[in-house]
């Protein structure tokens, strides 16, 4: 640690601080433009000038290091000032040059009221102009569908070509030209292939890059803020939702170190439009036509009790899809139980994980904050880069620091970093397991290696014999104590939670994939969709469908009666994540119409069926909840589960199949029926399908 | 300076000639494994002579591909560097006239009228005859003969809009010129001959030899 003294008051700092570190550190706000945190130091927008005592000029503090401070002559601590004449007037200069060609455009831009530049020309600037000459005009670039380019307003930080080519690993962004023509653009204005390009939003300190589809459409004091969780996918990043009056406006991340830092993907980020599209708002009855017809949901529930009524337990069943939170599927249990059935499964992708294994066996054991300090990474059947884009940019940031060997086995895709493919099929990973690859050495010699198993390598039916192989890879070896490498990588934001309460097939009874194979065969008569629609609806025979959910997809369209449910961003609940985190969805807008949210529907349900469920609010059935399943009541909490649990997982012994993995994500931007709503999912979509076809020429 | 852009007209592909690849290799080869990238100007400096003085797209984009690096990365270094022609030059002679101070001050001004009226009214446009193209550049370095022009390596110096003329002309007839300073004196020493230490009282021993080459006088014991 080395001593500092930042405007007279002496701070202790690591050495490899730099100034502006520092002075925060010490409590002294130093306003920049170009400096980032978590992308590399640039130096080039001169804004955070401070005074040093002994240097002739003042120097950028991002771009300077603690420990090339000089001390006094009598080994005094060296003095920063952030509030001398000398610094003010500095920054006023530098302000004064980025307005020089900055337009005074406040007023029609999107970063008006939350603009880096508006703030600090406030709060750092003067109150006047002395160049009278004509402003540089620049060419708006095409960057893609997500990020609208206004150049005219860019001050050249060049923290969107840092982004890209540091964290996305896409580097598609770069600064042509030199000096007063310098200009940001990708190569030849293709579109960013980036599935966190949207990050360049957040970003940009002025409104040269903004988000298109939210173009116009808001200003950010108008907005009501919800800090909720995303559930795109099953990393639950930290969302901040963004409405004015019942509409969702846009969705920003918000800082969770533990999860997702502060970056989340396209699709968490632009799938908004997606929640106002394809709404189911009232009750629908499919009627004698064979057509849906809208109805009230007396008739709905009435339809529903009719279909119930004297059936045998074991003849109804239910399957909760991707975005339901724990919660509901906590009551749904319930209510299935009352009803007699014990079939019911939350792995509508019939994936083998056991929740009798214990929870060791389906959660992220060495947390996704793990990543930062694991020495070798293994991934099995997965695609990180779709299956939790944020997960990946984390694997890459910990590959950037220092050597990382990473291992794959399954679909060599561009992960943005490099791998050794190992194989693509279970043998390869048994070759693995038996240390007959070199890549086993690295392994086996890592104090924290991280095993991560995608749901392609589990949705399968050799599924437990692979997750058996990755637990005696992730136990073989001398690990640091407590150090459980076992990762399971879930693609559903609800499967954790799901699992953590149990929302899988009593014993003998029906997984998701029978249910909907004797549904076919009218062995099964009554089948509850809770938000599942990514079961193959149309073989579901006669049997009489109970869709409750948000969006019209898959699901509704079998279904014979729909029961409007609200959207993630429409409830309260519960989601787990892929590292077991409970984390807690808060409402921030209104279902739409007659929509209710989906725990009140169930326990309204119950109460037409003739077994109330025994709670009258929300508070009560989570309490219900939390009272079954302790850890679920620990907010943002993670329970670590150590390597005890891995001896039991490696010594299943089942049969190993022949099949080569597959990735479970076809389509990143097509993943769930929000998504599949979306008019701009739609559109990246067909931009990525196009460069597909492009690159497999 | 302007913005630069690509050139509108773009060849269909672009690969390094047998020799020019060599050369490549060999550049590349000068930087440590990891590392090529260093190698990009080198490398975007054959690919401009080999077509004919400007760079293309493709071959922009068969550099980057060389190197193992993005496009825009390369893209990057081919806009920012002015030695790097984005459109096409003159067959003959890409006449770039310096236009920093000191040539200002001794006509450059005039150079370029010359420029604008026998080549082309704008920069960086090939004239009707497809012959010369003209462009200002910044310092070339040989102030004391302001001013001046370069013409690929060589650089023409004390020019007037006469000699300036004469040279277009014979350039264009594809008579020999020469390089270095267009009046009568030897590279940058005094025009009409030396004007100072001409007073031979101030060498008490021999005259010092007349200078040749670049080579240093023998020291005298």
């Amino acid at each position: 640690m080395t001593l500092l003294k930042v405007n007279g008051t002496v701070v202790d700092v690591p050495p490899e601080y730099t100034l502006l570190q520092a002075c925060e550190a010490a409590g002294a706000e130093v306003p920049r433009f170009c400096y980032h945190e978590r992308l590399s130091i640039a130096g080039n927008c001169r804004m955070c000038l401070v005074e040093l005592k002994g240097s002739p000029k003042p120097v950028a503090s991002c771009a300077w290091a603690v420990r090339d401070c000089r001390p006094g002559p009598n080994g005094e601590p060296p003095e920063v000032n952030t509030r001398t004449k000398p610094v003010k007037k500095a920054r006023e200069g530098v302000m004064e040059f980025l307005l020089i060609n900055h337009p005074l455009d406040c007023p029609i831009c999107d970063q008006g009221g939350e603009c880096d530049l508006q703030d600090q020309a406030m709060a750092y600037g003067i109150d006047h102009n002395r160049y009278a000459e004509n402003k540089r005009a620049v060419e708006d670039k095409y960057i893609g569908p997500l990020v609208k380019t206004s150049m005219n307003r860019c001050i050249h930080c060049t923290r969107c070509v840092r982004f890209s080519a540091e964290v996305a690993g896409v580097p598609e962004l770069g600064a042509t030209g030199r000096g007063e023509d310098m200009e940001i653009t990708t190569y030849l204005e293709s579109a960013m292939s980036s599935e966190l390009q949207g990050n360049v939003i957040d970003l940009c300190p002025v409104g040269a890059l903004t988000s298109k589809p939210y173009a116009f459409q808001a200003r950010p004091w108008e907005l009501i803020k919800t800090e909720t969780i995303d559930a795109m996918d099953a990393v639950g990043s930290n969302i901040r939702v963004d409405t004015r009056g019942r509409e969702v406006m846009r969705i920003l991340p918000r800082l969770n170190e533990a999860v997702n830092e502060e970056w989340i993907s396209d699709k968490t980020r632009f799938v908004w439009d997606g929640l106002r599209t394809q709404r189911l708002d009232r009750p629908y009855l499919r009627g004698d036509s064979g057509r849906l017809e809208p109805a009230s949901w007396g008739a709905a529930f009435g339809a529903i009790a009719n279909a119930v009524g004297g059936r045998a337990g074991a003849r109804i069943g239910a399957i909760a899809g991707d975005l339901a939170t724990t919660e509901e599927m906590f009551a749904l249990k319930e209510l299935m139980a009352s009803l007699g059935s014990g079939n019911i499964d939350c792995r509508q992708d019939g994936a083998t994980l056991d929740p009798a294994l214990g929870r060791a066996s389906y959660v992220f054991n060495p947390t996704l904050a793990g990543i930062d300090v694991a020495d070798a990474i293994l991934i099995i059947g997965s695609n990180p880069r779709h299956e939790a884009s944020v997960l990946n940019a984390r694997i890459r940031k910990r590959w950037r620091r220092a050597e990382l060997q990473i291992g794959l086995v399954g679909v060599p895709v561009d992960l943005t970093y490099r791998y050794e493919h190992i194989g693509a099929g279970p043998d390869s990973l048994a070759q693995l397991a038996a240390g007959d690859h070199s890549f086993a050495q690295v392994l086996k010699a890592a104090k924290r290696p991280v095993v991560i198993v995608g749901q392609g390598a589990l949705a399968r039916a050799d599924g437990p014999a692979i997750l058996a192989l990755a637990a005696q890879i992730a136990q073989d070896g001398e690990r640091d104590a407590g150090w459980n490498g076992l990762a399971i990588l879930h693609t559903a934001a609800a499967r954790v939670g799901g699992l953590d309460v149990g929302f899988v097939p009593a014993a003998g009874a029906m997984s998701a994939s029978d249910m909907v194979r004797e549904a076919g065969a009218g062995t099964l008569d009554v089948l509850f969709l809770l938000g599942a629609d990514e079961i193959d609806a149309t073989a579901l025979g006669d049997a009489f469908v109970v869709y409750i959910g948000s969006h019209g997809d898959a699901g509704a369209q079998r279904a014979n009666v729909i029961l409007p449910g609200a959207a993630y961003t429409e409830k309260s609940g519960t989601l787990v994540n892929t590292e077991g985190r409970v984390q807690r969805l808060k409402r921030a807008a209104f279902p739409p119409g007659d929509a209710r949210e989906d725990w009140a529907i169930v326990r309204a349900l119950s109460d037409v069926l003739g077994n109330r469920l025994p709670f009258d609010s929300f508070g009560e059935l989570r309490a219900r909840m939390v009272a079954a399943h302790p850890h679920l009541g620990v907010e943002d909490g993670v329970m670590p589960e150590g390597p005890e649990a891995l001896g039991a997982l490696a010594s299943v012994t089942a049969r190993l199949g022949k099949a080569r993995f597959e990735n479970p994500i076809r389509d990143f931007y097509f993943t769930n029926p929000i998504a599949r709503a979306s008019a701009v999912m739609a559109e990246c979509s067909a931009l990525a399908a196009g460069r597909m076809a492009e690159a497999a020429e | 300076m302007a913005v630069r852009r690509l050139a509108e007209q773009q060849p269909e592909g672009f690969v390094f000639d047998p020799q020019n690849l060599a050369r490549a290799q060999r550049e590349i080869a000068k930087y440590p494994p990891g590392r090529q990238q260093s190698a990009i100007i080198g490398l975007l400096w054959e690919a401009q002579n080999q077509n004919g003085g400007w760079l293309s797209e493709p071959a922009i984009r068969y550099v980057a591909e060389m190197l193992d690096m993005a496009y825009i990365r390369a893209l990057e270094v081919a806009t920012f560097y002015t030695m790097f022609n984005l459109h096409p030059v003159g067959t003959v002679a890409h006449i770039q006239v310096c236009g920093t101070t000191p040539c200002m001050l001794r006509g450059s001004e005039a150079l370029m009228d010359i420029c604008r009226h026998r080549i082309h009214h704008d920069q960086d446009h090939p004239s009707a005859d497809g012959k010369f193209s003209w462009i200002e550049v910044e310092c070339a370095g040989t102030c004391v003969n302001a001013p001046m022009v370069q013409i690929g390596s060589q650089v023409f110096e004390d020019l007037t809009p006469e000699t300036f003329n004469r040279l277009i002309d014979d350039l264009d007839a594809g008579r020999p010129v020469t390089p270095g300073p267009q009046v009568a004196r030897q590279l940058s020493e005094p025009e009409g001959g030396p004007t100072t230490l001409t007073d031979p009282s101030l060498y008490p021993g021999e005259p010092a030899p007349a200078r040749k080459g670049t080579g240093r006088a023998k020291k005298k014991d």
